[in-house]
């Protein structure tokens, strides 16, 4: 059982085991892997906690129901499995600073933690605009050969690449 | 059966296997997601684009036998490709996206749970609020619908998997030759 305490297996053997399991999805949940409308379910529920009937109104939240559903789900359960995986390998650690990251603009934790919550706005809002993320679009969307999923997702890494570089290459 | 019991546990069971996969991957962390944006190593392209090849000739299969019934997103232009290149944004600034910092949680990165987490709530719910005004917009901007690739080129699904197949193999072979 040497493959489950490995900390990282190949890239095609991953890539693999992800295909198999969008078939599975398919097969027994009608379902395409997706995670990001569970972060607009999610924030339609706080809105509806502090402001009740008003925000679950809005024109949004009656298209993506502030609720708990089979995604929210496998959301949940990725912060499961990952754990899992990190913990059987040993390779589990609180890290508040990316080492990467670090080596390039320091280990002020402040600082990151900004820039953190910066990128997640762009990406929650991002990712809402376009209707899905590097699951929904990238992995689920492609596979069904979706234009709207192959644009998304060659958009995501152009963006991804340009501003990556103007960080590292500019700024760093 | 909805959002019943029994869907709901298939969906954790998912999330979990997936979130493995994701971590044993190393996708779960900044330096490959960043090293990945900065073309060093194309870990991140690999694993996605072993999942479509596997994927696509699993579901197109699948469909074909009448065993599901395949749901493409509908989508524009000034849908897809603005907000994708948004979202490019906030993949490089916060080195994580909203399926991979699931994993990154998991792995007990904690500038994604503090910060990442809490932006992607943030910026969903922001969407959320200027939606009125976008879905009469620019998010109608150059319409296309559910349209995919093989229809788009009017040919049979297996005329587009095929070369496709193909030319993501070729491009494993020169991403493993040059050794990135």
């Amino acid at each position: 059982m040497n493959w489950l305490t490995a900390t990282r297996w190949s890239p095609y053997a991953v890539g693999i085991g992800i295909g198999v399991l969008s078939w599975l999805t398919w097969l027994i949940s009608s379902k395409p892997i997706g995670c990001s409308t569970s972060y607009a379910r999610t924030a339609g529920m706080i809105e509806t906690a502090i402001r009740g009937k008003q925000a679950a109104e809005k024109p949004y939240y009656q298209k993506v129901k502030p609720q708990v559903d089979w995604q929210w789900m496998l959301v949940v359960g990725m912060v499961i499995g990952a754990a899992i995986s990190a913990l059987l390998s040993g390779d589990f650690a609180l890290i508040w600073v990316p080492s990467r990251w670090a080596a390039t603009f320091g280990t002020n934790v402040g600082i990151r933690l900004i820039v953190a919550l910066i990128g997640g706005v762009f990406l929650g809002f991002g990712s809402r605009w376009a209707g899905g993320c590097t699951s929904g679009h990238g992995i689920s969307g492609t596979m069904q050969l979706a234009v709207s999923s192959w644009i998304s997702a060659i958009c995501f890494f152009i963006g991804g690449v340009v501003v990556a570089f103007l960080i590292y290459g500019l700024i760093g | 059966m909805k959002n019943g019991k029994t869907t709901l546990l298939w969906g954790l069971g998912f999330g979990i296997v997936f979130g493995f996969l994701l971590q044993k991957g190393g996708v779960t962390k900044y330096d490959v997601i960043i090293a990945q944006l900065l073309l060093e190593d194309f870990t991140v392209l690999k694993i996605m684009l072993t999942a479509v090849v596997v994927g696509s000739i699993g579901l197109f299969t699948f469909q074909q036998l009448g065993w599901i019934q395949l749901n493409p997103k509908s989508g524009s232009w000034g849908q897809n490709a603005i907000g994708g290149l948004l979202f490019g944004v906030g993949f490089a600034v916060l080195g994580y996206c909203p399926g991979t910092i699931a994993g990154a949680i998991g792995n007990g990165y904690l500038d994604a749970t503090v910060g990442g987490l809490v932006g992607i709530v943030l910026g969903s719910g922001l969407l959320a609020a200027v939606y009125p005004r976008l879905s009469v917009g620019i998010l109608t901007k150059g319409d296309f619908g559910d349209l995919t690739v093989p229809e788009l080129l009017k040919v049979n699904a297996w005329i587009v998997i095929l070369p496709l197949t193909a030319l993501i193999l070729v491009l494993f072979y020169l991403l493993e030759r040059a050794g990135v």
